[in-house]
């Protein structure tokens, strides 16, 4: 099969593999319809993620047709799913408690020593992501294997369009998630940092939990009108002191709930953000944080800080002085997806919440080296793109 | 977590107090700093498992099961009631055999073991089983004692199969809980030609 493949930074290709085989009972192989490319992603194109090997298949949002089932998987061939970046196996502590991306049984064994040692815990597992993570093979591919069939893929009934539902394998749950995160009351100002695709989505679901007011902050005008699109009031911080604003636009008080939707390759020409970006490029492991700092500057005493933007490493000049002394309550995590499929799969066809605005750009597989590069190197205009394994190259 | 503490405390105090050495905190013995027993260095590792304690018990019990997670052993005989032959992976598709027998045992509670007498190979091993708090399953708790490096059994026992008796215990034990809860053990390998152990 083909498949897009990572070879160091910046350098990703199609290439061609061996196609995936069922290895356990619980697992499914799909024939794979549409790939999305993720911001993450680019966290890996840049190599700012550690654990990733030369010739590693990417992609963790995705879908397609089953084609084969192991004996324990619950799908059937033929069925349409949609496919969770988190693999969950639905049995233990964290997945009978609902924090399906913190399972524990999906990381295999010996890939769990390095996240134990740097984060204290051994982390779940995702598709198409670092080692850190399991190192499974990810969508951006004609085949993918589907480990824990029996608790990720979300069947999608008949008539919807692939580009109507894709976006329920990561970006959707995670923007529901950021904003639920930031426990939304009425009145609330929530500000979100980033008009990147989980931005987007995290400003319509603030809108949906009823926020009375939701302020996007970003630079690429093309993106910030989208975010007006959905009713979200815009500060393009190239021409505008954020922090001063933002209390000017809450009566003096700032947002109530802040979400840090760009995590850590913040942009911006500021002084934090420079030093940040040298020890980057020097120590990877290093996290480039201008917005979060931002975000917790701005955030109204008592206020709530929500973080869905990634982050892998260390980050310094952390203000945890204003954490403490304003008593900020902070959430974060990689997302539950399974917590929320069903759920966001109902909004969509009651038309309470549009995926397909945020599609840029639709390209055959083959040419997603090229969707790589401008999706990083043209931010304004390629919101999003979506990888099409069977269109004509 | 506090009552497991507490488990291990009156457990730790039993086995300090019989062997004659002062306790000096509360945690399990295999935390401590100077990680030894006697002659044996500890490795050990508690785990959480979502499952009834009764059905961990026997699926441990049956020795023969061993080596469905614990990847080292290619595999075990009952030769008797309490005695097994295992037979462990080597360099080179060499294997070395040792007889065991079972020391301890406590219906749902406990399994002890320990290599027989004049044994190639000296190892001893100890698992506990106890109910999690607030119906969270069970607390497994795995300590294995080994012969340290030195003499020539020793060096071949560390080169061979227990060059990193710590993480072995701890993959060991993950895979178990991994195969209790899930029936199956997570790999990440696409073809069955490159599922290799660790």
């Amino acid at each position: 099969m083909r498949a897009l493949t990572w070879h160091g930074n910046n350098d990703v290709r199609v290439d061609t593999h061996p196609d995936p085989e069922i290895m356990n009972p619980k697992d499914a192989i799909l024939k794979v319809t549409s790939t999305a490319i993720c911001g993450s992603d680019l966290h890996l194109y840049d190599g700012v993620i550690p654990g990733l090997k030369s010739g590693d298949i990417l992609g963790h949002e995705f879908m397609g047709e089953v084609v084969e089932t192991g004996p324990k998987s619950t799908l059937r061939k033929g069925q349409r799913v949609v496919v969770p970046f988190t693999i969950s196996c639905g049995q233990c502590f964290f997945c009978q408690n609902q924090l399906f991306s913190a399972c524990d049984n999906t990381n295999p064994v010996e890939k769990q020593d390095a996240s134990e040692k740097l984060y204290g815990h051994a982390m779940g597992s995702a598709f198409g992501y670092s080692h850190l993570t399991g190192g499974y093979a990810g969508g951006q591919a004609e085949y993918v294997r589907v480990p824990f069939s029996d608790v990720g893929p979300i069947v999608i009934p008949d008539g919807m369009d692939d580009d109507e539902v894709l976006f329920l394998s990561d970006i959707l749950p995670t923007g529901w998630m950021a904003a639920e995160n930031a426990q939304i009351e009425p009145g609330d100002t929530v500000a979100v940092w980033g008009a990147g695709p989980v931005g987007l989505f995290a400003v319509q679901c603030a809108m949906i939990m009823g926020a009375e007011q939701v302020i996007c902050i970003d630079h690429y005008p093309r993106r910030l009108e989208l975010a007006q699109k959905f009713g979200a009031k815009i500060i393009n911080f190239e021409e505008t002191h954020v922090r001063e604003a933002l209390m000017e636009m809450t009566g003096g008080l700032g947002p109530d709930a802040v979400i840090d939707a760009v995590g850590m390759e913040a942009h911006g020409f500021v002084v934090d953000n420079v030093l940040d970006l040298v020890k980057q490029k020097i120590a990877p492991g290093a996290d480039r944080g201008h917005a979060l700092r931002q975000a917790l500057l701005a955030c109204r005493k008592g206020g709530r800080v929500s973080v869905p933007g990634v982050y892998g490493g260390m980050l310094d000049k952390w203000p945890l002085g204003a954490m403490m002394e304003k008593g900020l309550q902070i959430r974060g995590g990689q997302t539950h997806v399974q917590k929320y499929t069903q759920d966001l799969l109902r909004r969509i066809q009651e038309g309470q919440i549009d995926t397909t605005f945020l599609i840029s750009h639709r390209l055959p597989l083959e040419k997603a080296a090229e969707g790589y590069k401008n999706f990083h190197d043209q931010q304004n205009e390629w919101t999003k793109v979506v990888l099409k394994p069977g269109m004509a190259s | 977590m506090a009552q497991e503490t507490h488990h291990d405390t009156a457990d730790e105090a039993q086995r300090a107090d019989a062997a004659g050495t002062a306790q000096r905190d509360d945690a399990p013995k295999r935390t401590r700093r100077d990680d030894k027993d006697g002659d044996l260095a500890i490795v050990g590792r508690s785990v959480t498992i979502n499952r009834p304690r009764a059905e961990l018990f026997s699926y441990w019990r049956d020795f023969t099961n061993l080596p469905s997670f614990m990847h080292a052993i290619e595999r075990i005989e009952m030769t008797g009631d309490r005695r097994s032959t295992w037979t462990v992976k080597a360099p080179v598709g060499q294997t070395v055999t040792f007889e065991t027998e079972v020391t301890g045992l406590v219906e749902n509670e406990e399994i002890g073991w320990c290599s027989v007498e004049g044994s190639q190979i000296k190892t001893s091993g100890h698992v506990t089983f106890k109910d999690a708090p607030a119906g969270r399953g069970t607390v497994v708790s795995a300590e294995i004692g080994y012969e340290p490096p030195g003499g020539d059994v020793g060096r071949l026992l560390a080169k061979l199969f227990m060059a990193e008796p710590n993480i072995q215990a701890r993959h060991e034990l993950k895979r178990f809980k991994m195969l209790m809860e899930t029936g199956e053990i997570a790999t990440g390998a696409n073809h069955k030609s490159d599922r290799g152990d660790d």
